[in-house]
């Protein structure tokens, strides 16, 4: 801690050099804070009418309309799914990822840098390379390549599946989306669950095996508990990241946010705000945007209510 | 006692069934046919974790691997019903055409660069010197406000775009300029949480030391301080620079005219169109590897100052 005992000269030059940081944060940071709220508040808000004279009324209109329209509810519900299925799935995969990283010494580095690529590619570039892994070239009624999954699929004596291609299921793009984003989250999980790991006290581990601990036993009794403050992290930074998921969904669908000429089956929340942005209804998009905060910190407080008595410090 | 020692030196592994029986008997042959089966079973769990790390390694290399050999594959070879595992003809005309195309990719990495560039300068500037202010000068309310600015970072990023839009769009008129893709994000409060942490580990001798000599304090920031915190500045950099490459729904909102859009934006709505109204993907997944490459190699020359960040951070880019 450095406590330079000054004299209060020197207020003026703090709030000097951190006049333009303040500037910013206050239009850009500060104020929509503030003003989020207002407008959904105000009913059918537009801010162009706004600048132009016109006034709005106060009242719920904003989150009734919203809440209303059938896009919203499959949305959230697409939310859910995919925050559900992602987040334990690439938790635990992760986590015995980094347990057998941690297990090894040659080679280790290599590993450590292949797990990490996901990480350092750009979601929407690399959401196309999945669609064409998922995606069947078909000519007229002729199908041309059924695609490379397919064909994976189809030498192992399965059927081909229309994953992504107009006029495929619900279920089939969500598989797509969740496979996707366990791919792409994997490399954050395991890069902080492996630096636990290597700070966990070896001893416990020399004590276990002097006791002649199972693996499977030492694996829950001491590294699961010794790394629950990192599994905590990961599972909260995960949902948060679940609910505001959209750029693996255009990445791989495209701004349909479905398979094309489908009617947006895989929207999702951050998308609704988007799109209510795009047909220029700001008052739509910031009670949508309020919900979706709603959710998230409702969420993160149960996360950390129940990571308070699981996890230990 | 020398019992339970000898149980402990010929337990070195995991595996201990069988061990009880007979301790008190154990002779030095027995202990060595005992450890050899241990070795056994050791290497045979190595290998069996090696096998695992593989087969997940595989898997995450495979869209890339994909992603490469068919950039350069004819269209007609994509299509065909089997694909190929490796190009029969590489086509390279795919990846000149990315440039010379619809696509104007050469303007995308320009503008891309552009904003890049400018609000990591920026920005370095401005997190420098509030980071400053917070770790080295007194000032009253310092720590209420040091306090809300990390409130702001639990509030979800859609929050802010909403009024964020209207005030760039319809009050600044700032729709398809640079200005509306570099100001509204060049504060970083994480950034200037970061920056504090590592100014504050800086003795504060060194601040006294400066004093008595008479060094100003713009000159010991410059001289001292940014010298010894620069690995967080090269994380900063490098998170900023990667986050302009793959922004999407900002830009994509605010600029979206071919002066001003960026690659990520330009590369999803690219039409791509080949022979018979058929999708071109050797000639998008061209146009992903050259989005895709610039990526890789910073992370290849960075991988340390890029892991630290992320690890602390827990945000991409």
């Amino acid at each position: 801690m450095s406590k330079t005992k000054e004299k209060p000269k020197n207020n003026w030059r703090a709030w000097l050099y951190l006049a333009p940081a303040l500037i910013i944060l206050l239009v850009f940071t500060v104020w929509p804070i503030i003003n989020t709220v207002r407008i959904a508040f105000l009913n059918s808000y537009n801010g162009l009418a706004e600048r132009g004279g016109a006034t709005f009324e106060f009242g719920f209109y904003n989150f009734e309309y919203v809440v209303s329209i059938s896009g919203f509810s499959r949305s959230l519900g697409n939310t859910l799914l995919i925050t559900v299925i992602t987040v334990p799935v690439s938790t635990m995969l992760a986590l015995l990822i980094a347990v057998a990283l941690n297990s090894i010494k040659p080679f280790r580095k290599i590993f450590q840098t292949i797990f990490f690529l996901p990480y350092v590619t750009n979601a929407i570039a690399i959401g196309m390379v999945f669609f064409a892994m998922f995606h069947t070239v078909t000519l007229g009624s002729q199908t041309l390549s059924t695609g490379i999954i397919n064909s994976i699929i189809q030498a192992f004596g399965g059927k081909p599946v229309n994953w992504i291609d107009a006029g495929s299921s619900w279920g089939h793009n969500m598989a797509v989306v969740c496979i996707y984003i366990i791919w792409n989250a994997l490399p954050f999980k395991i890069l902080v669950l492996l630096g636990g790991l290597q700070s966990v006290n070896k001893q416990y581990y020399d004590a276990a095996k002097v006791d002649g601990a199972s693996r499977f036993r030492i694996f829950w009794r001491i590294t699961v508990p010794m790394l629950s403050p990192m599994i905590a992290y990961v599972v909260i930074t995960g949902f948060i990241g679940g609910f505001k998921e959209y750029n693996s969904v255009v990445g791989i669908l495209g701004e349909t946010m479905g398979p094309a000429g489908g009617d947006r089956q895989l929207n999702t929340m951050a998308g609704c705000i988007y799109d209510s942005l795009n047909d220029g209804f700001q008052g739509y998009a910031a009670a949508a945007a309020l919900i979706l905060f709603a959710i998230i910190f409702a969420v993160t407080m149960i996360n950390l209510y129940v990571s308070k008595k699981k996890v230990h410090y | 006692m020398t019992e339970d020692r000898n149980h402990i030196n010929a337990v070195p592994g995991e595996e201990t069934q069988g061990q009880a029986e007979d301790k008190k008997g154990m002779k030095a042959k027995d202990i060595k046919a005992i450890s050899k089966r241990q070795t056994a079973g050791k290497i045979f769990v190595q290998i069996g974790i090696y096998a695992f790390l593989t087969v997940i390694a595989l898997l995450i290399l495979f869209p890339f691997y994909f992603m490469l050999i068919s950039s350069v594959k004819t269209t007609a070879e994509y299509n065909e019903m089997v694909p190929t595992l490796w190009p029969r003809e590489f086509r390279w005309s795919t990846y000149a055409a990315a440039f010379t195309g619809d696509l104007h990719l050469g303007q995308l990495f320009l503008n891309t660069v552009i904003v890049g560039v400018v609000s990591t300068l920026l920005s370095l500037v401005v997190t420098v010197l509030s980071a400053y202010a917070f770790a080295r000068l007194e000032f009253r309310g310092k720590n209420v406000l040091f306090a809300a600015l990390l409130a702001t970072m639990m509030i979800p990023g859609e929050l802010f775009t909403v009024t964020n839009y209207i005030t760039v769009v319809n009050w600044l008129d700032w729709r398809n300029t640079f200005a509306a893709l570099i100001v509204p994000f060049l504060v970083s409060v994480f950034y200037i949480y970061l920056l504090r942490q590592n100014f504050m580990q800086i003795p504060n001798e060194l601040y006294l030391a400066a004093k008595v000599d008479g060094t100003s304090d713009i000159k010991y920031l410059w001289k001292v301080m940014i010298p010894l915190s620069a690995p967080t500045l090269i994380s900063i950099t490098i998170l900023k620079m990667m986050g302009a490459w793959n922004s999407y729904i900002w830009p994509k909102l605010v600029a979206n005219d071919l002066a001003h859009r960026l690659v990520t934006v330009g590369l999803r709505s690219g039409a791509f169109q080949g022979a018979n109204g058929l999708t071109d993907i050797p000639a998008q997944m061209a146009a992903v590897v050259l989005v895709t490459i610039p990526l890789l190699l910073v992370f290849l020359f960075f991988r340390k100052y890029i892991m630290r960040g992320v690890s602390r951070s827990g945000i991409k880019g």
